[in-house]
């Protein structure tokens, strides 16, 4: 062996795969959230939909309808927040459905197939990240909220318990999320379905009017909207509503509890379906 | 000499083929895409698996590379199975895929990083393998650009080099040159023959007869997922059917003296006026040994006097009655006849 060759062959062979161990799961997953991460960097413009378009809601909402609606005893600016952070959790659904049907649909799912790492880690990945992607969201509406007048009047720990609880459901979402970009074509078609339909639910709650005004058949659907169950507890725990109505639907009476049991019983319907949704997906 | 300080071809643990395929079989529902393909590639070869578009190259590429799991048969990577041991294969192995498969987001360096770290390597080692892959594949400058603002060639080529990051001893590269121009598949070939000069052995699929006769040392031709022929490219010409002598007269008025000479020797000729050139069917070497030797005697001024073995797309043609056809809209022209002068094809030249 040459000097040269003894030299390249010891510049190679650290770096052989035999010499080191795979990654292990965390490690996949910070790499995976890093990747994303850097996504956000370069296209800047993918947070508007947690950003500039929720703040437009909250002043559209505030200045446009908040003449209009009348909460007995609290302020709409204030009641409205607890409303539109839920909406924006819920469309955690939406980004990690996009993220992952992009991904889905280009040679880079076979690449990462290809290494030894578990298919695991790309779902834990776009999660995480979805998460962190909605909760700039909130973090930019609180902003925005406080600046209009919201105020969270009840403390530190119930002020916590309530970002918890929104964190939960959009943990659940995101099970949605997968199922629905493991389950689609193409990104547009994600966008449409959800969009036909998240889009409505997120509406057809106690989110941005009082559901008192609703026809009664209405009504009851809007108050076992999981969404509802989760603005009315923090609406509760931040101080920024009454409680329910006497004649409104179960949940609403317990929405802390409730909130946690939507969230469980949507994980558990909708992770099954999720992972075998992507492992199809991903198997040929 | 310890495993971890020799060149790559020297990690495989055993000295049995890189890659083996045992009548591999893979269904769509009704339809077979891959149909009892067996092959074997020793250590530090390049097997060209050469066919037209939807021949099953894609499907047995991702049987092998345990992203497609086989109706039937085995396969094996640096002596691992596919389907019992998909993790040993995985550390094995780098591939290059038909499609894209960097992110479009990420810089070059950036690329480097994401893959290397799911391979699993220390910070260090990726930043240095890096700055070196960037540097053999001549990306230094555009280590920090987006990948968007890449040419397809550079893609291409930094595709190639993200596989590299773990030094895989085997090699997948699925149509690793479709779409790139005449200067950027040569630019490539270069770069894949340093890989195999380094020991890595390669698998390839391929539609251009061309790249597989450059590259491979041996060549699997397949066709609606079956095995038509293989061998080195010399055997499968041969096997293709005559050689031809060709050879090129100086003055155009004394093309019909040569055309008569060269009939009174030879069963058939061709002639082709404008190019001054005249064709006969040859067995080999001695016969045009023997053209040389009267046509040195005679009054006739040659230009050129050679033995055109046929190209691979004679020999596809001869297995296949079809053509292999380039894929049709991805803007690739057919490579460039100067980059090969070895295969001159008649059909190019004429």
């Amino acid at each position: 062996m040459t000097d040269a060759a003894v030299q390249d062959a010891t510049r190679v062979a650290p770096a052989s795969p035999h010499d080191f161990q795979p990654p292990g799961f965390v490690r996949q997953v910070t790499t995976m959230v890093w990747r994303s991460l850097k996504h956000i960097k370069r296209q800047p413009e993918m947070l508007t939909d947690v950003t500039i378009q929720p703040v437009m809601f909250v002043l559209l909402f505030a200045f446009v309808f908040g003449g209009s609606i009348v909460i007995p005893g609290f302020n709409y600016r204030e009641w409205l927040m607890p409303g539109i952070m839920a909406q924006t959790m819920a469309f955690s659904a939406f980004i990690v459905a996009i993220g992952l049907n992009m991904d889905l649909g280009k040679g880079i799912i076979d690449r990462f197939r290809s290494l030894p790492i578990s298919r695991g880690s790309v779902l834990v990945g776009r999660s995480i990240y979805s998460i962190i992607h909605s909760s700039i969201g909130i973090f930019v509406m609180s902003l925005t909220g406080l600046a209009i007048g919201w105020r969270i009047h009840n403390g530190v720990g119930k002020a916590l318990l309530a970002f918890g609880l929104l964190l939960l459901f959009g943990f659940a979402m995101i099970w949605v999320g997968i199922l629905v970009g493991s389950s689609m074509r193409s990104p547009e078609a994600v966008n449409g379905l959800m969009f036909t339909t998240i889009f409505p639910v997120t509406f057809l709650a106690n989110t941005f009017a009082p559901t008192v005004g609703m026809a009664s058949w209405l009504r009851t659907i809007a108050e076992w909207n999981p969404i509802s169950a989760l603005v009315q507890a923090m609406r509760e725990l931040w101080g920024n509503g009454p409680p329910a109505l006497p004649d409104a639907a179960l949940p609403l009476h317990y929405p802390v509890i409730t909130t946690v049991i939507w969230s469980v019983a949507i994980t558990a319907v909708m992770a099954p379906l999720a992972v075998r949704a992507f492992i199809r997906r991903t198997t040929d | 000499m310890t495993l971890t300080s020799t060149a790559p071809s020297g990690r495989a643990r055993s000295s049995g083929p890189a890659i083996e395929a045992e009548h591999l079989v893979k269904r769509f529902g009704d339809m077979t895409a891959v149909d009892d393909v067996s092959f074997s590639v020793p250590q530090g070869t390049v097997l060209g698996l050469l066919g037209p578009n939807g021949a099953g190259k894609t499907t047995t590429v991702r049987m092998m590379t345990t992203l497609s799991e086989p109706t039937s048969g085995t396969a094996r990577v640096a002596g691992h199975d596919v389907v019992r041991e998909p993790e040993a294969v995985r550390r094995s192995m780098g591939l290059t895929g038909q499609a894209a498969t960097v992110d479009e987001l990420l810089t070059g360096r950036e690329n480097l990083r994401l893959m290397g770290s799911l391979y699993g390597l220390p910070k260090a080692a990726i930043r240095r393998l890096s700055d070196e892959l960037l540097e053999r594949f001549s990306l230094t400058d555009a280590g920090d650009k987006v990948i968007k603002d890449y040419s397809g060639g550079m893609r291409r080529r930094l595709d190639l080099a993200v596989s590299l990051i773990a030094t895989p001893p085997v090699l997948f590269l699925d149509e690793p040159t479709t779409g790139l121009d005449p200067r950027s598949r040569v630019e490539l070939w270069e770069v894949l023959r340093g890989l195999v000069r380094d020991g890595t052995t390669l698998l390839l699929t391929t539609q251009y007869l061309e790249e597989a006769d450059q590259l491979a040392d041996r060549i699997v031709v397949i066709d609606h997922g079956r095995i038509i022929a293989q061998g080195t490219p010399l055997e499968l010409k041969d096997q293709s059917g005559k050689a031809a002598i060709v050879l090129t007269v100086s003055h155009a008025d004394q093309l019909e003296a040569a055309r008569a000479l060269l009939a009174a020797h030879v069963p058939e000729v061709h002639v082709d006026v404008a190019a001054r050139q005249l064709t006969a069917p040859a067995d080999g070497l001695s016969d045009m040994t023997r053209v040389a030797t009267v046509f040195e005697r005679s009054e006739i001024v040659l230009d050129d006097l050679g033995l055109q073995r046929p190209s691979l797309d004679d020999v596809f043609l001869s297995l296949t009655g079809h053509r292999a056809e380039p894929p049709a809209g991805d803007g690739a022209s057919s490579p460039s006849p100067t980059t090969s002068p070895g295969t001159p094809s008649e059909e190019r030249q004429s």
